[in-house]
């Protein structure tokens, strides 16, 4: 009797699971499959991505907004691994968690979880506040990708430290019983060894900014940009030139996912072809960078199995 | 205080009032081993938050012998092994009461002013657990001497040779000093940990129950390193195998509930051991 219910929920339980599968699956499919139809006429044109927007939806391109969305989000991931990877591993490695410190590093601690929550117009306000007014960065690159990191960090941060966590002690105290230091500690094992997982909360990061457009109009990006950055690149040795490099942070930008919505709200049917195409083009991106961050991610864990 | 108090009433109750060992006994019990002394453990307590772990250990270890602890699970063998190169303080909690004379220059491992880095150095590691770290088996013996200042290639080259060569690993693995560490088995891994901890010439190296986790052929081919290894080196071991302490140490020390009970020739443990406690345990009775 038991035997009989036990093998029935057997099969039931894998078909409902599957079903709901299919409904994600199917939810996902459907999102891609109608903007690459809607979108079709545009994304399988070159000049589409070469091509700054217009008041005329056939001559419109993304060409200022995928170059806008590949520099901030580049800000974002330097800005947010810079800050994110040396805090987490402070949080797991060296805070006593003892004395009045002590105590201000556990409030710390159990909101950062809590910041990952907070809407991203709120960091747009934070941003618009401190990056913009108070150290007047302006409408620009720079302030983007800085904005964009505030809303990374907390992913990073408890990702980073979540990696850290994974390190089996043995490890730890096989590097302390041979006179390495804290600090070599750090920098030989729990480093190297949680790269993995710290580009996995890198990955969930950048794949929620890399759509957010709240916090970044909210600090004034701009939906009509008929220009691009300066070129920071020159044809003399070092083929970089330092201070087009401030030019490039200083500028202003748009990004993808401004530049779509400023399309949907236009009354023109054409219009709503290049939204879809740019929509279409935002999920490659989208793709890409997973599939960068997966490939990377392999690498490591393959060299760091225990 | 009252836990102790009532793990005693509970030793008074299982093995009768008769047997507890009374303080002259155990002045009596603790033989000093012949020939130079490398530790000397006065008095130690050590504790964890409230908790006693050891009490009162008075100890003298041996140069270039090898010194086994045995004892049931909890008696506090591991964590007086963890003293000598207070691994503890990676920890918080930890405090030590008494001193642990590192001769010949007298310097006390348990004075909280110790230079840990140089400490550790001086006295090496073996743990439970094979614990190769995830890199190439070269870079995992010559990592002790890059964190301890070596950047000579060709010293750090011969000092991982000899390092390999010791541990009985090197016709193994000369071929793929490069393959990582973990490509090698359970054995293999702890013969390279002790590599790894010999490569930087320790005085002393503690070995953590270092069999544990192999099969009985490994066991015997890292038994025989340890043996090999005592003509240069003090060696310090934690084992809940009995014979394993029997073939390969010199010295013995029992320990139940955080305290030495018995220190003696590894001979005479086994044979004519003067504690009853000792006995019962060695025989089987309790553990």
């Amino acid at each position: 009797m038991n035997k009989k219910l036990n093998s029935r929920s057997d099969i039931l339980f894998p078909i409902l699971g599957f079903l709901a599968f299919l409904i994600v699956i199917s939810f996902m499919l459907t999102l891609i499959i109608d903007v690459f139809i809607d979108g079709f006429e545009k994304i399988k044109d070159p000049s589409f991505y070469t091509s700054y927007p217009s008041r005329f939806p056939s001559q419109a391109g993304i060409l200022s907004g995928w170059i806008g969305t590949l520099l901030v989000m580049a800000g974002a991931i330097f800005w947010s691994l810079l800050i994110g990877i040396p805090a987490g591993i402070y949080l797991e490695e060296y805070a006593t968690k003892r004395g009045i410190f002590g105590k201000i590093e556990t409030i710390i601690e159990l909101n950062i979880n809590n910041l990952a929550a907070v809407p991203a117009i709120i960091y747009g306000l934070l941003a618009l506040g401190i990056f913009v007014y108070r150290f007047k960065f302006g409408e620009s690159i720079l302030t983007a990708g800085l904005t964009l990191s505030i809303l990374m960090l907390p992913v990073i941060v408890v990702n980073t430290r979540e990696a850290i966590r994974r390190i089996p002690r043995d490890i730890r105290e096989g590097a302390y019983a041979v006179g390495a230091t804290k600090w070599d500690t750090v920098r030989d094992h729990i480093l190297p060894y949680s790269l993995g997982g710290i580009l996995t909360g890198l990955i969930i990061a950048a794949s929620r900014a890399i759509g957010e457009t709240a916090p970044l109009v909210t600090i004034g990006a701009l939906t009509f940009i008929a220009f691009l950055p300066p070129s920071p690149f020159t044809s003399e040795f070092p083929f970089i030139a330092p201070d087009k490099i401030w030019e490039v942070l200083m500028s202003p930008f748009t990004v993808l996912p401004i530049q779509i919505f400023n399309w949907v709200s236009r009354p023109q049917a054409a219009f709503q072809i290049n939204a879809a195409a740019a929509g279409f083009v935002l999920l490659i991106l989208t793709v890409l960078m997973n599939a960068l961050a997966y490939y990377f991610r392999q690498k490591v864990r393959r060299k760091y199995i225990w | 205080m009252v836990i102790g108090t009532m793990i005693d009433s509970i030793k008074n109750l299982f093995l009768g009032a008769s047997d507890r060992v009374s303080a002259e006994e155990k002045t009596r019990a603790m033989q000093k081993p012949e020939g130079e002394i490398k530790l000397e453990v006065k008095d130690l307590n050590f504790s964890y938050g409230d908790f006693r772990a050891l009490k009162n250990i008075n100890l003298n270890i041996p140069t270039k012998k090898i010194t086994a602890l045995i004892g049931p699970s909890g008696c506090g063998k591991t964590t007086l092994l963890r003293c000598f190169n207070r691994m503890h303080d990676l920890y918080p909690g930890s405090r030590y009461e008494g001193a642990i004379i590192f001769h010949p220059d007298g310097i006390n491992i348990a004075s909280p002013h110790i230079d840990l880095l140089d400490l550790r150095r001086r006295i090496g590691m073996v743990f439970q657990r094979p614990n190769p770290f995830p890199k190439s088996i070269f870079e995992n013996v010559a990592y002790g001497l890059r964190v301890n200042g070596v950047r000579d290639k060709n010293l750090i080259n011969e000092r991982v040779e000899w390092a390999l060569n010791s541990a009985a690993l090197w016709d193994e693995v000369k071929d793929r000093l490069d393959a990582n560490a973990y490509s090698l088995s359970g054995g293999q891994q702890q013969r390279l940990c002790i590599a790894r901890a010999i490569a930087i010439e320790p005085d002393i190296v503690l070995f953590d129950e270092p069999t544990s986790a192999l099969d009985p052929i490994s066991t015997s081919k890292i038994e025989e390193l340890i043996i090999k290894l005592k003509e240069k080196l003090t060696i310090i071991i934690v084992t809940h195998n009995m014979q394993q302490a029997a073939r390969v140490s010199d010295y013995t020390g029992f320990m139940y509930l955080g305290e030495l009970i018995e220190f003696d020739r590894t001979k005479k443990i086994f044979t004519v051991p003067s504690q009853k406690l000792t006995e019962d345990y060695i025989t089987g009775r309790f553990g």
